[in-house]
C-alpha cells in the first residue's frame, strides 16, 4: 500500500520520465505505439516489435518503447509518436515494419524527423487529393 | 576501411540518370579532386531514392542534407560551399519549407483536433494502459484521494449534482440524482457497477476508454462507492472486447498492489473492490435491470421498473449503474469542480460528449466534442465531409435506438434534448454519414432487423410488433408495398413505443419513424413508382444497354454470371431482365460507360 506522499513521488518521477512536452533535456527518447484495438487490427504489434528489434540491434539504451490506447484518428493506424527530448513530439501515420528502421535510423539516431511519414505530410496529400 | 568525414549520394537510378545525373556524379569526383578533398569525402552512386519527380537527387551525409533538381552547374558551389565549409546551399534543398512543417504538425495541429475538447478522452493515446504510473502522472486518482480525505460523501454527491452530468450511455438521465436516489437507499449492502456493455453497431467509445486509460473508470467507481455507501463494485463488460478486459484486470490488480483499491484505502476506513462480469453478446443486456440480472448469473432478461435500481437492484440491493463513458468524467469533476465542467455545454447538456464516426465520411474515428456543437462541424470540419465528392443525405445517430436525421437539420446542436426533438436520441454515440448511395428504407429495415434478432423475447410488442415490422419494410424494398403499409407502420411503432418493457422495444422504431418523418418521399417512391431513389434496392433495379452507346464488344456477355446478356459482336447489346441476377459485373466492365442502373 501506497501512502499519499509515495503516490506524488510516483507522479512527479512518471512525469519526468513522460517528458510529454520534452521539459526534461536529458530523458530518454520514447516511442508510443498506438494499441488499442483500431491499431492493433491495422498492424500495431509487428510496428512494436520492429522498433524493439531495430532499437535492441542498434543498442540504443536512451530509448524506451511503450504502448497507449486509441487517439481517435482510427483511419490513419498504425499511428506512432516519437517523443524527443528537448524537441517534442511527432506522429508518424499509416506505420509499417518496413519503415521502422527509416524511423529509427533518421529521426532518434540523427535527430531528423522522416516528414514524409508524419501526419503533417499525410493530411497535405489529402488535400491535395481532392 | 577508409573514414570519409562527408559521403555525397548521388542517384543514379533511371530517372535521375535521364535528367543528367552521371554528368553530376563525374563533376563531384573532379572538384573534390581538384579540392584535394578525396580523403575527406567520398562520393557514392546510389540508387533511386523515390524522389523521381524532383531528380536529380544528391544527398550530403553526415546531415542528410537532400538537394534536389541538381544541375551539374550547381556542383561547384555544393562542394566549395557545403562540402568545404560546411554551409549548405539553401537554394537547392528539397522543399525545405513543406517537409518541416509536415514533419512539425502534431496531431493537435490537425482540423481533426481543434474543434475537439477531451475530457472522457483525456488519457486516450497519451499514456500507457497498462501502466499505473503514468495514469497517476496525469493526476490520477488525485479525485479519489481529494474525496476521501477533503470531502464528505454529500459534498461529492452535490459536486456531481451541480456539474450537470447526464448519462452517458444514452438516456441523459442526471447522473447526480442517480446518485442521490441509492445514497438516500437504506440497505446494509449497496453495489456500483459499469456498464460497459457496448453494443450499438458502429460505437466503439466505451471500448476506447477502457483500452486506453482504464484506471480513470475504476477511480471513478471508488469515488462513486464512496458516495452512495457501497464496498463493491461489478464492470459488466463484453466478452467481445478482450483487449478491454485484460487491461481492465490488469488496472484492478495495480490498483490493488498501490492500495487504491481494497481495504482501508488511503488509511480512511473506506473498502473498495471492483470485479469483473463479461457479457456473452446479446444487446438486451445493455438495458439496466437485464444487465443486473446477467451479472447475477441469470438470463439477461429485463424486469418491470419502478422498483428501480436505486432502490432494488444487483442481488436485490440498491444499485447504482453508469456507463463507461460518464464514469470517465467523474474524476475530472471532482478535481476541477462543477463549475469547470458546466462552462461547457449547451443549457440543459454540460460538458463533452464523445462520438464514433463512421461510415460516409473521410475520418472514420473517436472524436470528444463540447455540447451543442453542431452537426455540420462534426460531420465537415471534424470528419472532413463526405468521400469521392458525394452528397451527404443524412446521419444516424443512437444506433437502432435513434434515427436519422437530414441535411436540414445539420446546424443543429448536438445535446440530449435537441436529438429527441429531431425524433432520434443521444444514444451512446455512434454517428454514422450517409450519402447518395444510402436507401433510407433499407437504412430503416437494417436497424429493424437487428433490434428483431436481439429482442429477448419476453414482451409481445418486442418480440411481435418489430417483427411484423420487418415484414412490411421487407415488402416495400421488394416493391410490394402499399400506401397503407405506410400507415400500419406507423400505427405499430406507436403501439410497440408506449407498450415494450424496456428502452429497447420502446426505442425500436425510432430509425422507422424517423426515416419515414423525412425520407417519406422514398417511401412513396418505392411503393407508388417501384423505384429506389438511390439504387441500392437490388428487387427495384434494373440495368440497361444504352444502344447508341454500346460498341458490340462483347465483354460484358463474358462477364456476366447469369447469361443474361444476348448480341452480336459490333452490334449493340441486350440484358434480358428475366434472367438478369443484377449483380452489376457488366457495368463494372463497360469500358463505354453503356450500362445504366435504374
Amino acid at each position: 500500500m501506497k501512502s499519499i506522499a509515495e503516490l506524488e513521488a510516483i507522479r512527479q518521477r512518471t512525469l519526468l520520465r513522460m517528458n510529454l512536452n520534452g521539459e526534461d533535456p536529458n530523458g530518454d527518447i520514447r516511442v508510443v505505439v498506438g494499441m488499442a484495438t483500431c491499431g492493433i487490427a491495422a498492424g500495431a504489434r509487428p510496428v512494436m516489435q520492429g522498433f524493439i528489434e531495430e532499437i535492441n540491434r542498434r543498442g540504443l539504451s536512451h530509448v524506451t518503447v511503450g504502448q497507449t490506447g486509441c487517439i481517435g484518428m482510427c483511419r490513419l493506424e498504425p499511428m506512432v509518436d516519437v517523443y524527443v527530448p528537448g524537441s517534442g513530439k511527432v506522429t508518424y501515420v499509416h506505420m509499417t515494419p518496413e519503415k521502422v528502421a527509416r524511423v529509427v535510423a533518421e529521426h532518434i539516431v540523427n535527430g531528423r524527423p522522416v516528414a514524409e511519414f508524419t501526419i503533417g505530410a499525410a493530411e497535405e496529400n489529402k488535400s491535395s487529393d481532392r | 576501411m577508409e573514414i570519409y568525414r562527408a559521403h555525397v549520394l548521388c542517384c543514379s537510378g533511371t530517372d535521375c540518370t535521364a535528367s543528367g545525373s552521371t554528368q553530376i556524379f563525374e563533376r563531384f569526383e573532379q572538384l573534390i579532386k581538384e579540392k584535394g578533398l578525396e580523403k575527406e569525402v567520398k562520393v557514392i552512386s546510389t540508387g533511386c531514392f523515390g524522389l523521381c519527380k524532383d531528380g536529380p537527387i544528391v544527398v550530403v551525409y553526415p546531415d542528410g542534407t537532400c538537394y534536389s533538381h541538381v544541375k551539374p552547374e550547381d556542383v561547384d558551389e555544393i562542394v566549395s560551399e557545403h562540402l568545404a565549409k560546411g554551409r549548405p546551399v539553401q537554394r537547392l534543398i528539397r522543399n525545405k519549407e513543406t517537409e518541416q512543417e509536415a514533419a512539425g504538425k502534431t496531431l493537435e495541429d490537425n482540423e481533426f483536433y481543434r474543434h475537439q475538447k477531451r475530457i472522457a478522452l483525456r488519457n486516450c493515446g497519451i499514456i500507457d494502459p497498462e501502466n499505473i504510473d503514468e495514469y497517476l502522472a496525469m493526476d490520477g486518482y488525485k479525485a479519489l484521494e481529494k474525496a476521501l480525505t477533503k470531502m464528505t460523501r454529500e459534498e461529492v454527491i452535490d459536486e456531481v449534482l451541480r456539474s450537470g452530468l447526464r448519462g452517458r450511455g444514452g438516456g441523459g438521465f442526471p447522473t447526480g440524482l442517480k446518485w442521490k436516489f441509492t445514497y438516500n437507499s437504506q440497505a446494509d449492502q449497496k453495489y456500483v457497477a459499469c456498464n460497459a456493455d457496448e453494443g450499438d453497431p458502429g460505437a466503439f467509445m466505451d471500448r476506447s476508454v477502457l483500452e486506453g486509460d482504464p484506471h480513470s473508470v475504476l477511480e471513478a467507481m471508488a469515488i462513486a462507492g464512496y458516495a452512495i455507501g457501497a464496498s463493491e463494485g461489478y464492470i459488466y463488460v463484453r466478452a467481445e472486447y478482450p483487449i478491454a478486459v485484460k487491461r481492465l484486470e490488469i488496472a484492478i490488480a495495480q490498483a490493488h498492489d498501490y492500495g487504491l483499491l481494497g481495504k482501508n484505502i488511503f488509511g480512511t476506513g473506506f473498502d473498495f473492490d471492483i470485479k469483473i462480469r463479461l457479457g456473452a453478446g446479446a444487446f438486451v443486456c445493455g438495458e439496466e435491470t437485464a444487465l443486473m440480472r446477467s451479472i447475477e448469473g441469470k438470463r439477461g432478461e429485463p424486469i418491470p421498473r419502478p422498483p428501480f435500481p436505486a432502490v432494488k437492484g444487483l442481488f436485490a440491493k440498491p444499485t447504482m449503474l453508469n456507463n463507461v463513458e460518464t464514469y470517465a468524467n467523474v474524476a475530472q469533476i471532482i478535481l476541477k469542480g462543477a463549475d469547470w465542467f458546466s462552462a461547457m455545454g449547451t443549457e440543459r447538456s454540460k460538458g463533452t460528449k464523445v462520438f464514433a464516426l463512421g461510415g460516409k465520411i473521410n475520418n472514420t474515428g473517436l472524436v470528444e466534442v463540447p455540447m451543442g456543437t453542431p452537426l455540420r462541424t462534426i460531420v465537415y470540419d471534424i470528419g472532413g465531409g463526405i468521400p469521392n465528392g458525394k452528397k451527404f443525405k443524412a446521419v444516424q445517430t443512437g444506433g437502432p435506438s435513434g434515427g436519422c436525421l437530414p441535411t436540414e437539420l445539420l446546424d443543429t446542436p448536438v445535446d440530449y434534448d435537441n436529438l429527441v426533438e429531431a425524433g432520434s436520441m443521444m444514444g451512446s454515440g455512434g454517428m454514422i454519414i450517409m450519402d447518395e448511395d444510402n436507401c433510407m428504407v433499407d437504412i430503416a429495415r437494417f436497424f429493424l432487423e437487428f433490434t428483431v434478432d436481439e429482442s429477448c423475447g419476453k414482451c409481445t410488442p418486442c418480440r411481435v410488433g418489430t417483427r411484423r415490422m420487418l415484414e412490411i419494410l421487407n415488402r416495400i424494398v421488394e416493391g410490394k408495398g402499399t400506401m397503407e403499409d405506410l400507415d400500419k407502420l406507423e400505427e405499430l411503432a406507436a403501439g410497440i413505443k408506449s407498450t415494450a418493457l424496456c428502452g429497447l422495444g420502446q426505442s425500436a422504431p425510432n430509425p422507422v419513424l424517423s426515416t419515414l418523418k423525412y425520407f417519406r418521399n422514398e417511401y412513396v417512391a418505392h411503393i407508388v413508382d417501384h423505384v429506389c431513389p438511390a439504387h441500392h434496392c437490388r428487387a427495384l433495379l434494373q440495368y440497361i444497354i444504352e444502344t447508341s452507346k454500346c460498341r458490340g464488344c462483347t465483354a460484358c456477355m463474358k462477364v456476366c454470371p447469369a447469361g443474361a446478356i444476348e448480341g452480336e459482336v459490333r452490334k449493340p447489346h441486350y440484358i434480358d431482365p428475366s434472367k438478369c441476377i443484377k449483380c452489376g459485373a457488366c457495368m463494372e466492365t463497360c469500358v463505354f460507360k453503356a450500362i445504366q442502373r435504374k
